[in-house]
């Protein structure tokens, strides 16, 4: 290995690994050690690994991912805060053979969109939710989000979240998963290789059973970190999210093939 | 000839949505269009044409359904009532800047907040200047009988492709409810897939390898590129504005005076105008089709002609009459007259507000 030449490495013969050419070049705008380009990129990775590109449609949301479409190489429809999967709704009933994804944020998804996101799950929509959950809001600057755990600092919960001011956390993934018309429900991490191959073959489930159009939404959240927001380095946040998300929102699936995992 | 038909006005409108070849309809019951919907499913148009007729959540989800669909270019539609149009103006926003084609109708009833049922002209406004947030226009056309909500779906889709924006029918709680002779037009074919894909080439339907990819969005980070897509919408806009101005102009050629209207006014001043014509009053109707873009330069003809005064007659505390004003730019008298709160005016109320405000005033 040691004494392998630059010329041999370049080969494409000894090629053990390529970025996706369903992420563009654009330069990620995430701050490093953030996980929304990693959960990007496992999602275009499957998009590409099942060959779906020429029948995607992906959603951006109002958040930090909101130029997801600068960074995923596919079609792609930028909604309004909150209402992305109504809007993949009107595509997937129009195209009905078409694979719809969304990916949102916390406060995109379980705050002002909670309303879009229960029924479009509740119709069983045949669609794909990628939901990444970092306690709060990353884009604004740092505040509290519907999924802001008891005791945790954020700008407008400067103290910690006080739950008798500011209300419950919402699991919005466990509330789904009770819905009649969520096919697969999950929740992964992508922190980790050994958590970023799990979120994988998770995300790749919720793309196939849409493809085969298994009935009703498959739903996968990531629980990630915002080193930015959280006010912590990339490390901290990582080992804190381990600490104090995990125990608050357990990793593993929590509905499989339409059956709660019991 | 076309198909005859006694339909209410929101019967008229949905099935006309069905016939111009639409691609779905999303909607959210609200009084007096509820119709619209109700008549959609039970006509069962995914057996006609295909078509899809979704009960959304509200009329926000509605119009992001809207969004979506529009954005992978099909041809859909949404109808509502002021409070729920008042919902939807987020997503029209975002329709306007990521220069999405669609038809919407708002059938208006009495504000603000609840209000009530009854008819109302009150959100010419909100449908002229805007509605949402940003510097955008879209199309309004007003339909004065059963027959025009049928017929501007056909034209409001032409419309909506033609220039990329969404265009509104804007009726109102008496056109909406009232009933009428129609003559149906025939059965545009929907549009295949195969068609879409050729035809608008921006539509995300899915990236072809080989090509590039599609975005359809709003948002421009820096306000340079902001300005220069603004700009881009306003010289459209100033295109609508210069080739799409329609109007009627009914005893307009003699007259010394003339209402005018859209919609049940129109209706109303129409017989105004033979009242007067009765009692030798030399007045005319200038009945406005779009409100948007408004027909000023035709309205400045008129003065040239020998108008002397204008009365905008409409079921609001006066919001039309701004524009005319700014149209006839001094030139004649202009006041207004209306009943509002969902209350509508007789032809004689109409007729002595001429007298007292503009021939007499
Ligand atoms: C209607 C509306 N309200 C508020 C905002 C401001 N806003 C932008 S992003 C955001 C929160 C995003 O948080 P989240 O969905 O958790 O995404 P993250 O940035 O954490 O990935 C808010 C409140 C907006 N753009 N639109
Ligand atoms: S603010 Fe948070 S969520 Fe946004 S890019 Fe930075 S680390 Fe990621
Ligand atoms: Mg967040």
């Amino acid at each position: 290995m040691t004494n392998i030449s630059l010329e041999e490495i370049i080969k494409p013969e000894n090629l053990v690994y390529e970025k996706t050419k369903l992420m563009t070049d654009n330069v990620l705008s995430y701050c490093p050690g953030c996980g929304h380009g990693t959960a990007h990129r496992i999602a275009m990775e499957i998009i590409e690994e099942l060959d779906l590109q020429e029948q995607t449609i992906g959603i951006a949301p109002v958040g930090c991912s909101v130029l997801a479409y600068d960074f995923m190489n596919i079609d792609m429809q930028q909604a309004a805060h909150g209402r992305a999967p109504a809007v993949a709704t009107g595509i997937k009933r129009v195209y009905p053979d078409k694979i719809v994804f969304t990916y949102q944020g916390d406060g995109d998804l379980a705050a002002i969109g909670t309303a879009e996101t229960i029924h479009a799950c509740n119709r069983g929509e045949n669609i794909t939710i990628i939901f990444i959950n970092n306690g709060i809001y990353g884009m604004t600057g740092g505040q509290m989000a519907p999924t802001t755990i008891p005791g945790m600092k954020s700008s407008t919960s400067p103290y910690g979240r006080d739950i008798k001011l500011m209300g419950n956390p919402l699991k919005m993934t466990e509330l789904v998963a009770h819905l009649p018309g969520t096919y697969f429900v999950t929740r992964q991490a992508v922190h980790t290789p050994s958590a970023v191959r799990k979120a994988k073959r998770a995300i790749r489930k919720a793309f196939e059973n849409q493809r085969d159009k298994k009935p009703g939404v498959s739903f996968v959240e990531i629980v990630s970190n915002c080193n930015s927001g959280w006010k912590m380095t990339p490390t901290d946040a990582n080992k804190w999210m381990e600490e104090n998300m995990f125990p608050y929102y357990p990793l593993g699936d929590i509905k499989v093939d339409g059956e709660l995992v019991k | 000839m076309g198909e005859l038909k006694l339909m209410k006005g929101n019967e008229a409108l949905a099935e006309a949505a069905i016939r111009a070849g639409a691609d779905a309809y999303f909607g959210y019951p609200i009084t007096p269009q509820s119709e619209v919907i109700e008549y959609l499913m039970a006509e069962k148009p995914h057996e006609r044409t295909g078509m899809v007729v979704l009960q959304a959540e509200s009329e926000v989800a509605a119009i992001n359904m809207i969004y979506g669909a529009a954005g992978a270019g099909k041809k859909v539609m949404t109808s509502s009532s002021s409070p729920g149009i008042s919902l939807k103006q987020e997503g029209l926003s975002y329709i306007a800047g990521a220069e999405l084609p669609c038809v919407y109708a708002n059938v208006v009833r009495g504000g603000p907040g609840l209000g009530t049922i009854q008819p109302s002209q009150a959100d010419y406004f909100q449908s002229t200047k805007g509605g949402g947030h940003g510097d955008y226009r879209q199309i309004v056309l007003a339909p004065a009988s059963v027959q025009e909500m049928a017929d501007f779906v056909k034209l409001g889709f032409e419309l909506a492709f033609k220039y990329r924006l969404p265009v509104l029918i804007l009726s109102d709680g008496v056109i909406g409810q009232m009933m009428e002779k129609v003559e149906l037009f025939d059965q545009v074919p929907r549009l295949t897939d195969k068609e879409i894909e050729e035809k608008y080439p921006w539509a995300t339907t899915g990236r072809k390898k080989g090509t590039e990819r599609r975005v359809i969005t709003s948002l421009a980070l820096q306000a340079h590129e902001m300005e220069a897509h603004n700009l881009k919408l306003q010289a459209k806009y100033k295109t609508i504005r210069e080739n799409e101005v329609r109007y009627e102009a009914i005893n307009c050629d003699d007259a010394e005076y003339i209402l005018v209207a859209y919609g049940s006014s129109a209706r109303i001043a129409q017989k105004t105008v033979q009242m007067a014509r009765q009692k030798g009053l030399k007045v005319g109707l200038f009945r406005l089709i779009t409100l948007y873009p408004f027909p000023s330069v035709d309205m400045q003809e008129l003065c040239k002609q020998g108008v002397k005064g204008f009365l905008a007659v409409e079921m609001s505390s006066g919001q039309m009459v701004e524009d005319v004003m700014l149209a006839v730019k001094g030139c004649a008298k202009v006041a207004h007259f209306g009943r509002f709160g969902g209350v509508v005016h007789t032809p004689e109320e109409v007729l002595n507000a001429l007298e007292q405000k503009i021939i007499g005033g």
